[in-house]
This record gives structure tokens, C-alpha cells and sequence, in this order.
């Protein structure tokens, strides 16, 4: 295979050097990485494999707790994958300039969580292989169709969104690429259909980007509020509230921009992008995750408060045990660690830095996780009527292996995904289409950085 | 002249008409009998009378299997026409027997860890006495489960009963969630001991499919027969009444009541009326009880 590569690779300049570099070369480091991802998605398919054969009675989800794992973890990936439009919309059309070299990486996080998020609910189904009903025998009535009108819509306007600002990029690796194997050249030319720069070209693509920056907006915020509603439309205690859309929705942007921070802590490690991915970055995205959090939490205090004051019947027994019972020690972990400390130690600028941040962004992720688990599953344990005469383990809900197996395995195919990415396309912007001159004016100051 | 011959042409016109007619009855019979049982011999046959009044020669064995088919998945969706059935559950005369779990699951071939009927211990509030409720599903009128169920596998029919087609099911649990009255049950696993040979009707609920929803159906098979559903027949202690709202009367198989008087005079109610889902089942408040509240007869009962 390295015999093949023909020469070696030269290139421009040393932002071309910094920015492609990494796909050329591949280090071990990369593929021991790819090799445990794999590992643990051949683990999941055994799951899954199981789970097949045997039904979800593998699963611990029984007669009462009817959603799992599965649903909550969808629900997450959702969340996650709305920090695309928050970047490739809100920020780029607020002008946010020190934003631009996190474009990218946050158009590949959300194409990525929105097909793990697809295929996770395929996982859920328990008769995957009428998955083709949905089409055939869809009724408009029901929310799941919502659902996967509006998932279908996001993934559609996401990958372009991604496609077209890569577009350049593209050309740019296959013009000037040479010591990459042929499959990469073929697939550079075949995936940069023909730009070459040309002002129309340009004035086309801009276009193109800024119709889709608006409309990302609106199907960003559906796709959430529709997950939302899947819950919203039912009876269920904890679920049946007006205030379930916007608490989604907010919670997903305080996920997405912990996310973001996660994903440039290592990129910009392992690639080499210190002087793109600057302390400035950190700093910047840690003051927007305090904001987001701020929103969340009010959002948060209006979920609970009401229900909590007025202690309606099984409504009120779900927030009792929310709050004292046997949800307490997670719901408070996650309240306090996910989000109330977080808010606190972010506001001090040493805490921004990228180390700290980073572990910060961590503890906001898993707490985004686990309170996805603390909006599905409690509430399916309080119904009307009460549980009688059903085994013991009915009651509980304590995921097995497989759906543990199947979660992870779904993590990682996200980064999966995320890596190859990554790996094959430039992650950050080289070519800059709004402004040409700034674009210049940044790079030789880069330059003197070096130098100096 | 012309006048009689064109008589006898209209009547012999007539009579193949009816020859075809019969025609297509017989094929009809015959096509429906070999897809559903395949080891039909050949050998004894039958004279029939059509409903258009041909005398036609069928083989026993298709007739027998013709008349046990129960209603095709596209059928059942229909109901039975002019018909609202209703039910009315007598909670003074509970005495938790449990009968009539124990006849539908068998019925239903049904597993006792996950019955479609459920005899629930309840206590309004601290100051009031316990009592038995038997739940079964509600087939409501405004139903949670119909709305969002993004296939139309479980739907409302015309008479006023919800079921679940298992064949177009596909598990997505979303009725489950919805249903307020926790009614319905998932096959988490390859039911046990399914009949291979059945054919599977959303009437019978049977043989029940891995990966699908389940329910209480009120029965239509029996109803279709003229028969009671099993659990108003297994009840010993007349607990239950079933009947037809258009007709005005319920019937628990020993006495037959006015639905309407009954409600009026014993303060019928129906349970979380507020969700206004408006369920086709009623309950008669438990005042003026045959039976002291006694657990001990839940065990009894299983045994």
C-alpha cells in the first residue's frame, strides 16, 4: 500500500501544510483509535444480533417501562446534533467572526449524531424489519411521522450544509494532493464535481449556504420540539407539559456547545491546530456554554417548579422521587454537576482555559446523558393506574448488557464517523469564500507568529 | 310472438346468471379453503343450498375450514355493523376470583405475568375502604393509542372496538406510552406455545406475534359466533355486563338490563373521565358489597 504512493507530498504553504497534512500521513496512534472503535461496534452488533434472535426481551425494558436506553440515547443524539445549525446558522449569521474554524467540525458532529440518532430508533423497534411501514402505512396523525419527516429534513439540509462549504476544500485536495492513495484521488474528483473556483461558482455557493443557514434554523428547533412532542402528546407524568419544546431545545444547545468544546480539545490536539484553535476559541465557547446553561436552567425551574408546588397526584409522586426517592442521588448529580457547578465555574476566566474546560464540557455531556435517562424512564414507571400483580421486575429498570452494549457501540460509530470525516476532508476551512482579504491579513500574521 | 321469445331469453338469461353466480361462490369457497388448509383429501362431498337458491356439491373438509376462518386483518377493521358495544363492570360484586383473567389468558394464550385483564386492589383515600377493580381496556372513543400510532396498525372500528393488527405492528411501543391506562401489553419475547396452524386474525389476537402489541379486544370472534366474550362468561359473580349501546342493553349471561337505566340508577362513572378519552367501558360505584374485601381470594382464585 505506502509503495504506491508515488511521491512526496509538497505543499504551498504552511497553512496548507497544517491544515491537509493529516490526511496524507496516517499515524499508528489513528488506527489503534479506529481499531477499539470498531471493537466496541462489532460488540454492539452482537448485541444487536442477540436481540434479534431472542426479541427485546433482552432488553430490561418491560410491560411498564415500555422506553429504555435506546429512547433516551436517541433523544441525546438529537440534542447533539443541533449544535450544527448553531454554528453554521446563529454564528455565522450574527457575524461571529472567531467562529468560522468551528464550522466545520460542528457540521460533521451533526451529520454524524443525526444517523446514529436514525439508526438508534430503527434499534428500538421491535420489528426492525417492518421499518418500511413507516412509509408504506404512514399516518400524518401520529408524531413518530413528524419525527421522521423533520430527522429525514435535518439530515438532508445538514449534509449540504456540510457538502457546500467543504466544496472548495475538496478542490483543493484534489488539485493539490499527490502522495495520496488513488481510491482518495478518484474520490476527491468525483466529490469536488468540477469547482474550480470560478466567480459564478462562488456567488452560487454562497448562495446556496445562506438560504440553508436561514432555513437549518427553523428544522433545527422542529426537530427537537418534535422529539419533545413525542413525549409531550401522551398523559404520562413528567412528560405531559407546554413547557417540554423549549426545555429540549435549550437543553440540546448547552449539550451541543459542551460537545463542541470536547470535540476541539482533541482535534486540536492531535491534529496539530494550535495556532487555529486558539485559548481565544475556549474562552469564547466556554462565556456561550454559561449562556446556554443559563437558558437551560431556567428552562429547568419551570419544568419542575409548578408540578413540585402543586404535588398533583402521580404527578406528584414522580417529582417525589425525582427528588427524594430512588431517582434522588442521579437527578441531583446531574442537576448539580450537569449544569449548577458548571454555570459557577465557568464564569472564572482561569477555569476557561482548555484543560479545565474540557473536563468541564465532560461533566455537562454525561449530565446531558443522564437526564435525557431521567425524562424517559421515571416518568413510564407512574402511571394512573398503580403496577399490581406483575414480577417484581417490572418494577425496576436496570439496562443489560446488550442495550449497554448497543449504547456504546452507538457512541462509537458517532466518533467513527466523526474521525473519518475528519481524516478525509480538511477541519478546518482552508479556502474562506465571505472574505478573501481577512482571510490573508490572518495568515501572514500567523506567518510572523511563527517566525517570531 | 317476439314478445315470449325474448320472455324465455330474459329467463334463461336469468338462470345462467344465477348458474355464474353460483359459479363464483363455489370458486370463491374453494380458493379461500386451499389457502387456509392445505391438507384437504380429496373424497366426500357435500350438497349445498346457495343463498340464491342452487343446490352446489362442495368437499366437506373445505366447508368445516371456510366456516373456522376468523376474520381477515382487512376485514376486522370494519366492526360489526350497527353495533356499539359497551361494558359495565359491577365493582359491589368484585370479589377478585380472578375467573376471568384466568379464561382469557387462556383464551388468548396469554402468559400470567402479563394478562390483558388485570384485577387491581384500590383505595380511593385513607378514610375509604379498599376494593377490587377489574381493568380491562377502556376501547375508547377518543382513543391515545389510535392517534399515535404511526402505521395505523392499532384502530378504532366502527362498533366502537380497538384493535391491534400484529401484522402491521411494528413495535415502536408508542401506544404504550400513550395509553393512560397502562391497557396494553408488549410480546417481548416469541409468545410461548403458539399454534402454528392458526391463522392470524386482529379478532382473536391470536397466534400473538414477537416484537408487537397486545390488548384486551372485547372478543369480536365470540361476538361474530352470537357468543359473550370470555370474561363475561367465566365471571361467577356477575361482575361484568356486556352489551350494545344502540340496543340499550348490557348483559353479565344471567340477567339482561336497560344500559341507560342501569348507569342512571347506579351512578355509573367512568374511570379518569377528565382525560376525555371517553372510554366504552363503565363502572358502577363499589356501595352495598356482596363480599367483604378479602385478599385471600386472589390466591384462591390462581389456584
Amino acid at each position: 500500500m505506502k509503495k504506491s504512493i508515488p511521491e512526496k507530498q509538497l505543499f504551498n504553504s504552511i497553512k496548507e501544510r497544517d491544515l491537509l497534512g493529516h490526511i496524507v500521513k496516517t499515524s499508528v496512534r489513528y488506527k489503534i483509535w479506529i481499531a477499539i472503535l470498531l471493537l466496541f461496534i462489532v460488540f454492539g452488533m452482537y448485541g444487536y444480533y442477540r436481540q434479534i434472535r431472542y426479541g427485546l426481551i433482552v432488553t430490561a425494558m418491560r410491560d411498564y417501562t415500555s422506553w429504555g436506553i435506546y429512547i433516551s440515547n436517541f433523544v441525546f443524539f438529537v440534542a447533539v446534533s443541533l449544535v450544527g445549525s448553531l454554528f453554521s446558522s446563529i454564528l455565522k449569521l450574527n457575524k461571529n467572526e472567531w467562529a468560522k474554524p468551528l464550522i466545520r467540525i460542528s457540521e460533521i458532529i451533526a451529520v454524524a449524531a443525526i444517523i446514529c440518532a436514525a439508526v438508534i430508533i430503527i434499534i428500538d423497534m421491535g420489528r426492525p424489519d417492518r421499518f418500511i411501514y413507516v412509509f408504506k402505512f404512514g399516518r400524518i396523525q401520529s408524531p413518530i411521522i413528524w419525527d421522521v419527516i423533520i430527522i429525514s429534513t435535518y439530515l438532508v439540509i445538514s449534509f449540504i450544509l456540510l457538502y457546500i462549504s467543504l466544496l472548495p476544500d475538496i478542490a483543493i485536495c484534489r488539485d493539490r494532493l499527490t502522495a495520496i492513495p488513488k481510491w482518495k484521488k478518484k474520490l476527491y474528483k468525483i466529490a469536488a464535481i468540477n469547482w474550480s473556483n470560478q466567480p459564478e461558482q462562488v456567488i452560487i455557493l454562497k448562495k446556496i449556504g445562506r438560504i440553508l443557514g436561514i432555513t437549518v434554523l427553523p428544522v433545527a428547533f422542529a426537530i427537537h420540539t418534535v422529539t419533545s412532542w413525542l413525549f409531550a402528546t401522551t398523559w404520562r407524568p413528567g412528560w405531559d407539559s407546554t413547557n417540554l419544546g423549549p426545555y429540549f431545545v435549550s437543553g440540546a444547545f448547552m449539550v451541543g456547545a459542551a460537545v463542541i468544546i470536547f470535540a476541539m480539545y482533541f482535534v486540536r490536539k492531535y491534529l496539530n491546530l494550535k495556532s487555529y484553535i486558539t485559548t481565544t476559541h475556549f474562552d469564547h465557547m466556554g462565556k456561550l456554554l454559561v449562556l446556554l446553561s443559563l437558558v437551560y436552567f431556567y428552562f429547568n425551574i419551570n419544568e419542575y417548579l409548578g408540578p413540585a408546588f402543586k404535588m398533583v397526584g402521580v404527578e406528584g409522586e414522580h417529582i417525589t422521587e425525582l427528588f427524594v426517592g430512588k431517582y434522588a442521588p442521579m437527578y441531583w448529580l446531574v442537576q448539580i454537576f450537569g449544569l449548577v457547578l458548571p454555570i459557577v465555574f465557568l464564569l472564572f476566566k482561569n477555569l476557561r482555559k482548555p484543560v479545565p474546560i474540557v473536563i468541564i464540557s465532560s461533566f455537562v455531556i454525561l449530565g446531558a446523558w443522564f437526564k435525557r435517562f431521567l425524562i424517559v424512564i421515571p416518568s413510564l414507571q407512574h402511571p394512573y393506574l398503580p403496577i399490581q400483580g406483575v414480577d417484581e421486575s417490572y418494577l425496576h429498570y436496570v439496562p443489560t448488557w446488550e442495550e449497554w452494549a448497543i449504547t456504546m457501540a452507538s457512541f462509537a460509530s458517532l466518533l467513527l464517523i466523526i474521525t473519518i470525516l475528519i481524516k478525509l476532508f480538511p477541519v478546518i476551512p482552508i479556502q474562506e469564500l465571505e472574505s478573501p482579504a481577512e482571510e490573508t491579513s490572518i495568515e501572514s500574521k500567523k506567518f510572523k507568529n511563527e517566525i517570531s | 310472438m317476439e314478445n315470449k321469445n325474448s320472455n324465455a331469453s330474459s329467463r334463461r338469461n336469468f338462470i345462467k346468471k344465477i348458474a355464474s353466480g353460483s359459479l363464483i361462490t363455489v370458486s370463491g369457497l374453494t380458493i379461500y379453503s386451499v389457502s387456509s388448509c392445505e391438507k384437504s383429501t380429496e373424497g366426500e362431498k357435500a350438497t349445498l343450498l346457495t343463498p340464491d337458491g342452487k343446490l352446489v356439491q362442495v368437499l366437506k373438509s373445505e366447508i368445516e375450514s371456510f366456516e373456522q376462518l376468523p376474520a381477515s386483518p382487512k376485514e376486522s377493521r370494519k366492526g360489526i355493523p350497527g353495533k356499539k358495544f359497551v361494558m359495565v363492570v359491577d365493582l359491589a360484586k368484585c370479589k377478585n376470583a380472578r375467573k376471568c383473567v384466568k379464561h382469557c389468558d387462556k383464551h388468548h394464550n396469554l402468559t400470567p405475568d402479563r394478562p390483558y385483564i388485570k384485577v387491581l386492589e384500590m383505595k380511593d383515600n385513607e378514610k375509604s375502604a379498599p376494593y377490587w377493580m377489574p381493568k380491562k381496556c377502556f376501547q375508547c372513543d377518543n382513543p391515545p393509542c389510535v392517534k399515535v400510532c404511526p402505521v395505523g396498525a392499532t384502530f378504532k372500528r366502527t362498533d366502537g372496538i380497538v384493535l391491534i393488527d400484529n401484522e402491521r405492528c411494528i413495535g415502536c411501543r408508542f401506544c404504550m406510552a400513550a395509553c393512560p391506562y397502562s391497557a396494553r401489553i408488549f410480546n417481548w419475547a416469541t409468545p410461548p406455545n403458539v399454534d402454528e396452524n392458526l391463522s392470524y386474525s386482529p379478532e382473536t389476537s391470536i397466534p400473538s406475534k414477537i416484537g408487537t402489541v397486545g390488548k384486551c379486544d372485547f372478543c369480536p370472534d365470540m361476538i361474530r359466533k352470537d357468543k359473550l366474550p370470555h370474561c363475561i362468561t367465566a365471571c361467577p359473580n356477575g361482575v361484568l355486563y356486556f352489551g350494545d349501546e344502540i340496543d340499550d342493553t348490557v348483559t353479565n349471561g344471567e340477567e339482561t338490563l336497560r344500559l341507560s337505566t342501569l348507569l342512571r340508577e347506579k351512578a355509573g362513572y367512568r374511570y379518569l373521565e377528565e382525560l376525555g378519552t371517553k372510554p366504552r367501558v363503565y363502572y358502577l360505584p363499589p356501595v352495598d358489597r356482596l363480599f367483604p374485601f378479602n385478599k385471600e381470594n386472589a390466591k384462591k382464585g390462581a389456584s
